[in-house]
């Protein structure tokens, strides 16, 4: 117990000290007076930021983050946390204390409400009727708007557009038996999204496909797809010439941006509260949209588009610092993997922690676990049966089971991967052991050793090729399943591929994908090696003769 | 004693004395009883009534494990830890004793079940021959130097030369260390080869004990009176 607090507390310092999240080692505003004197009471002047994880969150996020820091906060980085449930859900919790959300999101897929039909046209009657809504069932607070809406672009090629004579969605319902739809996994299930475009306008495409923010765009010019569902502000509307089709019923309600706070953090940093506020109605839709384009089309650094707009309000002083770096897309990969390798080299072991912590409390438990259910074999198969069933839910499902329970971060993060890899060791565990060479486990009781003495000598040393394959299964899943903990504010290398996805910037997602990669292989290799320690003398074959096992 | 696996009567009322230092056989078809016999002698099964002594004592008085450590033990197929090397497969009872000349002691029943323990000691198992495994096995049961050895048909896998070889090896061995020795097999001959007595068991009864000699002349029922003439049957099918 005391080593796993250890482990745990030497597991949060590495991984919250090299949290050099995505933009690390590019930019760190310069330090001023109040942020030293902040220093000796970092603890209570901390302020957990979050976003969900697409560019302008981000970027909005990027932008609460340095205005606190300028203002002597600590800021702890939250960024792409799985989406509106997973981030509201942290926010209740109390897990993170602030991130950007989007009143009609708030009215439609938090509070399943509609909008009375008496503020409907007006965004600020909306806001003021989802921030009371709000305030009375959840206690949680926003903060005056931002200033600009984002709101659900339905977006056709000029092409389709002109061949389909489409300016409307009304147009677009009607003919939308000829066209595919490519829509985010978010919007296809939202009553603001497809649900609703169906009931109201009567839209039914031919197809509907899933697509990730990341590729959306793409697969629209490329054609693979004919309609697509973007954000007002995206950067990359304007890139590839689109159609916004106008929402000629009104189905959408307004979409103001605005900080969503925590109650708690209302009450124990006030002055937090009125810092972000210095935000309220500085943004315009224009702004927005040039700064996603700088993140998105341009591929600027996050902290570095958020350190200059704060720079041009006037909400953040002094001058540009030395180390800002123009990081443009066009150098190498091998170049850009250089650069960051300090971030990815934090980010690798912050994952190997998260996999090897899991792992370690997975083994603890089902190898046991197995050996027990070898005793009790009528419980067995329905024991392992349910870890199976564990097994069939989707990551992302599971790590968002965790919030309500256990917060964001590394915690839920743990106990999620810990679940998944539990099934395949005590599987492993049970049969084979229950399999071991039934006539050396005979022989070996007829001349009087103790059941003690037939599993540490017997069963075990003959089933420990089985459990170490299932140990290597699960270590694998475990080091795949980790990239999702970054969904839920757990870190790792999925930070990248979060991040990456959500700024369409492959780089940035091979840039955790190939370590992670990288290290399933380590992992399992490092493991064979401990399977050809453990097998026993007469079984034991050249090193890399037995393949994978996944 | 008595004994029901299930509603399967296993055992029926049977009782039987066996001679100090004597080797006796039981034969049987399968499911006749005779492995559910010999295994109420270690406490393998436990009977549900009647009970089982060696010399004064009650099997049942002390912890079975401590008392399968004395009763050596081989069956059909070997047995032996494939994981472990000869020597420490033939040194597990005395090991398990607490001997403090564990190896040395297997050693010496590795040579007396036939086998050069400088050869064979530090092989593992599956680098044997069929034989030679079985031989390892008999060595294991006997290597503690145990009052009594209990054999579960343990030629039966083996090919005729093989088995031949062996059972001599066996009948030298035995009558060497003079142990007590009950030997289940269904095949006749082998019971008259390696037993000075043997009983004749079916369906969880005896039906009769006695030298093969009184078997062959004087059977007591008519179902040895068959057991007797197949397997006579069968010899003389071989010979035309």
């Amino acid at each position: 117990m005391r080593m796993l607090a250890f482990l745990m507390t030497a597991f949060c310092s590495i991984g919250f000290g090299g949290s050099g999240r995505l933009s690390t080692e590019s930019y760190r505003l310069p330090v001023d007076g109040d942020l030293l004197i902040a220093a000796g009471q970092t603890a209570n002047r901390r302020v957990v930021v979050a976003s969900k994880p697409f560019g302008e969150s981000y970027l909005l996020a990027e932008m609460f983050s340095q205005l606190l820091e300028s203002r002597g906060f600590t800021v702890e980085r939250r960024p792409g946390l799985g989406a509106t449930e997973i981030a509201f859900d942290a926010l209740r919790s109390g897990a993170i204390d602030v991130y950007p959300e989007y009143t009609g999101t708030g009215l439609v897929a938090i509070l399943h409400d509609t909008i009375p039909d008496s503020v409907a046209a007006d965004p600020r009657a909306v806001f003021a009727h989802v921030a009371s809504r709000f305030e009375e069932a959840y206690h949680t607070r926003w903060l005056p708007p931002l200033g600009f809406q984002n709101t659900y672009a339905i977006a056709v090629t000029r092409a389709t557009a002109d061949r389909y004579h489409l300016r409307t969605l009304s147009d677009l319902a009607r003919e939308s038996a000829h066209l595919t739809a490519g829509f985010t996994a978010d919007f296809i299930g939202r009553s603001d999204g497809l649900v609703g475009l169906s009931r109201v306008y009567g839209l039914k495409p031919h197809a509907v496909r899933p697509l990730a923010p990341a590729v959306k765009y793409q697969a629209l010019a490329s054609g693979a797809v004919d309609v697509i569902d973007g954000y007002s502000t995206d950067g990359l509307l304007a890139r590839y010439d689109l159609v916004t089709l106008i929402d000629d019923r009104h189905f959408f309600p307004p979409y103001e941006a605005a900080a969503l706070v925590s109650e708690q953090l209302e009450r124990r940093l006030p002055g937090a509260i009125t810092a972000l506020t210095l935000l309220s109605d500085r943004l315009d839709e224009k702004t927005m949209r040039q700064l996603n384009r700088r993140v998105e089309v341009d591929g600027e650094d996050v902290a570095r588009v958020a350190a200059d707009e704060l720079r041009a309000l006037g909400l953040v002083g002094g001058a540009t610092t030395a180390r800002i770096v123009a990081r443009e897309r066009e150098s190498s990969f091998w170049q850009y993997l250089w650069d960051r390798r300090a971030t990815l080299f934090s980010l690798t072991l912050r994952h190997l922690l998260l996999v090897a912590i899991a792992l370690a409390a997975a083994v603890i438990v089902a190898v046991p676990l197995g050996l027990g259910l070898e005793r009790a074999r009528r419980v067995a198969e329905p024991t392992i049966g349910v870890l199976g069933v564990l097994q069939t839910i989707p990551s992302i499902a599971l790590l968002a089971f965790m919030i309500p329970l256990l917060g964001v971060g590394v915690i839920p993060a743990l106990v999620a991967l810990w679940l998944y890899a539990l099934y395949p060791i005590a599987r492993g565990t049970y049969t084979g052991v229950r399999d071991a060479d039934p006539d050396a486990v005979a022989a070996a009781g007829a001349l009087g050793t103790t059941p003690a003495q037939r599993l540490l000598w017997v069963r075990l040393p003959l089933a420990a090729p089985i459990i170490m394959a299932g140990i290597r299964t699960a270590a694998v899943i475990t080091v795949g399943a980790a990239t999702l903990a970054a969904f839920i504010g757990a870190g790792g290398l999925g930070e990248p591929i979060v991040a990456g996805l959500a700024l369409a910037d492959t780089r940035m997602i091979l840039s955790g994908a190939l370590p992670a990669a990288a290290l399933a292989l380590l992992v399992d290799g490092v493991l064979a090696l401990v399977e050809r320690v453990v097998t026993p003398a007469h079984r034991r074959r050249r090193l890399w003769q037995t393949p994978v096992s996944t | 004693m008595f004994h029901r696996f299930g509603t399967v009567v296993a055992l029926d009322d049977v009782s039987l004395d066996v001679a100090a230092g004597r080797a006796t056989a039981l034969v049987g078809e399968s499911g006749s009883g005779k492995t559910t016999l010999l295994r109420c002698f270690n406490r393998l099964v436990e009977p549900e009534r009647g009970e089982v002594r060696v010399g004064e004592v009650d099997v049942r008085d002390g912890s079975p494990i401590l008392l399968r450590r004395k009763i050596g033990y081989v069956q059909q197929h070997g047995g032996l830890l494939p994981h472990w090397r000869v020597l420490r497969n033939v040194a597990l009872v005395p090991t398990l004793l607490e001997q403090q000349n564990a190896e040395a002691v297997a050693r010496a029943a590795l040579e007396l079940v036939g086998l050069d323990s400088t050869q064979f000691g530090s092989r593992f198992p599956h680098e044997l021959s069929g034989g030679q495994r079985q031989r390892v096995a008999l060595a294991r049961s006997i290597a503690a130097r145990p009052g009594v050895i209990l054999l579960d048909e343990p030629f039966g896998a083996l090919d005729a030369i093989s088995r031949s070889d062996l059972q001599q090896a066996f009948d030298e061995l035995r009558r060497t260390l003079s142990v007590t020795t009950l030997l289940v097999t269904h095949d006749l001959a082998e019971a008259a080869r390696l037993a000075g007595e043997v009983v004749v068991m079916r369906k969880g009864r005896i039906e009769q004990r006695g030298t093969m000699r009184d078997l062959v002349h004087a059977p007591a029922t008519e179902y040895v009176a068959r057991l007797i003439e197949r397997a006579r049957a069968g010899l003389e099918a071989l010979v035309s």
